[in-house]
């Protein structure tokens, strides 16, 4: 019997340190992040990195600002929010609530599949396709922009938008739904007045999902934004946090390479933050 | 709709048709993008191409390397990312005790699925690429995606578990087994659908993953045998396809890449649809 308790203890102890390795990794995550991105940041000072307007990194008296990196990606959310939100969360309610079944499990699919196409292919059409009609339209001299960034992105998060939309659409009660027919509103009514505002937990989980997508995407913006490290302005070329760090890194060293891990740890923070959000709404969701 | 107010009335047309709007858009967004890229890709997919690696002397393009790169590292990453993910989904469900244990371990993951993939690959390529030596390689690119795919296999199996009775459990034990026993007799059985599902979506994620790889697994387009490449770099398809498209101006090859990276979408798609129907339906008998 005693034997058989050690053999037991020993699994036990393996499961443990297995199920504590996610943790692990997390660990490991931020105190790389923190541990290599604190350097630069103490060397260049606090603010001048974070409010430096210029960043020239490879001048021979460089300086390193990241003010454009933030600007560009919290504009380049905030705008892909504006656009995806409405259309994804418009879908939602016509999926979730009028369409036929058959057309339901038809969206739904191309919706989940959209989700899995791979960013790359976002920016390959997006640099072919988006990139010169915004050339065209504008009469700009190079279509790579903001705006070009802020449409592929808004396409980008349109699947996680939709999806959570949908759930939260459904859980909400249907005797709320029926009370509100029996009054006297029309269904249509009841959708956007009732199911809408009883959902918000939910679709606010949507929004800050999305959020967390577009702030984090790199390489379908890399391919559509032109990365030149201007302050944001939608018919300009610029350069966000994902892809200062993924255009400068295979070539940086010294205090560059340092910053771009700086960078990556002012990215994370901005992460941590969204996840934080997102938590609190999905708990809220779930305690109603 | 009788008795219903003007005003109300445009009001809900407004509504209806920004519905509409809205739901013809995403179509016609989807449809549009499988059907460029198929109409634009598939002229470009040839038997050489497929078949062949990039030689500088024939001026020819050959992605034969970077097939068998994401075959290599979606191989090296399951295999790796299996056991940890299915391990720990078990720790929590069967022998935590401690709520805060499970609340903390939760926490980790929660926060590992949220970390966007440039962020993986910086530190894949601080930790595995410099720190452990590794270099590039695939290796350290599969090492990278375990990590970010950990989350998704724990949350899969955990899922799966809950769906296995206590009462079958409580059999097994009063059966005399022990632990282990009722773990690898009883509990893994029962989670097989979590865990299928867990690595089809870990495949589709690992297939359409560019950012994290560009740091760790480099780029380089030769054939080697299983265990030589993962000891030495190699792109696998997206990250060709980011290369030959904004590197190179290849486009042609690009989006053959495009067209090839999309069938595999659907497929995995379709299989995870198809599993989840399957383990349904066996589960209703």
């Amino acid at each position: 019997m005693k034997k058989k308790k050690i053999f037991e203890d020993i699994i036990h102890g393996i499961f443990l340190i297995i199920g504590l390795i996610t943790v692990g990794c997390v660990l490991l995550i931020t105190i790389y992040l923190i541990v290599s991105g604190i350097p630069a940041i103490r060397q260049i000072g606090l603010f001048n990195f974070l409010f430096g307007q210029k960043w020239d990194s490879t001048a021979s008296e460089p300086s390193f600002g990241i003010l454009p990196f933030i600007l560009t990606s919290i504009y380049g959310t905030a705008g892909a929010i504006l656009l995806g939100v409405p259309l994804g969360l418009f879908c939602a309610i016509y999926l979730a609530k009028c369409a036929s079944k058959r057309f339901k499990i038809v969206l739904e699919t191309l919706v989940s599949l959209m989700a899995g196409i791979p960013s790359v292919i976002y920016g390959l059409v997006g640099m072919l396709v988006l990139v010169p009609a915004i050339r065209n339209i504008f009469h700009l001299a190079d279509g790579a922009s903001l705006l070009a960034a802020i449409i592929v992105l808004a396409i980008m998060i349109l699947p996680s938008i939709i999806k959570q939309a949908i759930t939260a659409l459904a859980a909400v009660p249907k005797e709320y739904e029926a009370a509100s027919l029996a009054l006297g509103a029309t269904p249509i009514e009841t959708y956007f007045r009732v199911s809408l505002p009883a959902s918000k937990s939910g679709i606010a989980a949507a929004v800050v999902l999305g959020v967390g997508r577009a702030i984090g995407e790199a390489m379908a913006v890399m391919m559509v934004a032109g990365n030149v490290a201007n302050m944001p302005s939608l018919f300009q070329s610029v350069r966000f946090l994902t892809t200062a760090v993924a255009s400068e890194m295979s070539y940086s060293s010294g205090l560059q390479q340092q910053a771009l891990f700086s960078i990556a740890l002012v990215l994370f923070l901005f992460i941590m933050l969204i996840n934080a959000t997102l938590n609190f709404f999905l708990k809220r969701e779930r305690k109603n | 709709m009788q008795g219903i107010s003007k005003k109300r009335r445009i009001n809900i047309a407004i509504l209806k048709s920004l519905m509409l709007v809205a739901t013809i858009t995403v179509l016609a967004l989807v449809v549009f993008l499988i059907v460029y890229v198929f109409v634009k890709g598939f002229p470009n997919i040839s038997w050489e191409l497929l078949s062949t690696k990039p030689s500088y002397t024939n001026g020819t393009i050959g992605i034969l390397p970077d097939i068998l790169n994401t075959l290599y590292i979606v191989f090296a990453t399951l295999i790796i990312v299996l056991p940890l993910g299915v391990g720990a989904a078990i720790y929590l469900s069967e022998y935590a005790k401690k709520k805060r244990i499970v609340r903390i371990i939760e926490y980790a993951a929660e926060t590992l699925a949220g970390i966007p993939s440039i962020i993986y690959g910086l530190v894949g390529l601080l930790f595995f690429v410099q720190f452990l030596g590794l270099r590039k390689s695939l290796i350290a690119g599969a090492l990278t995606l375990v990590i970010m795919n950990l989350p998704t296999i724990m949350r899969t199996t955990q899922e799966s578990l809950k769906t296995v009775p206590q009462a079958v459990r409580d059999g097994a034990f009063s059966l005399g087994a022990g632990k282990w026993r009722v773990i690898r007799t009883v509990v893994l059985p029962g989670c097989v659908d979590g865990i299928c599902t867990g690595c089809i979506l870990t495949v589709g994620r690992i297939v359409g993953e560019s950012a994290a790889l560009l740091f760790t697994a480099g780029l380089a387009h030769s054939i080697n045998g299983f265990v030589t490449a993962l000891s030495s770099p190699g792109a696998t398809l997206t990250v060709a396809l980011y290369f030959y498209a904004k590197e190179w101006g290849e486009f042609g090859v690009a989006f053959a890449i495009a067209a090839i990276l999309m069938i595999l979408t659907m497929l995995i798609n379709l299989a995870a649809t198809f599993i989840q129907k399957y383990f349904e339906r066996r589960r209703q008998l």
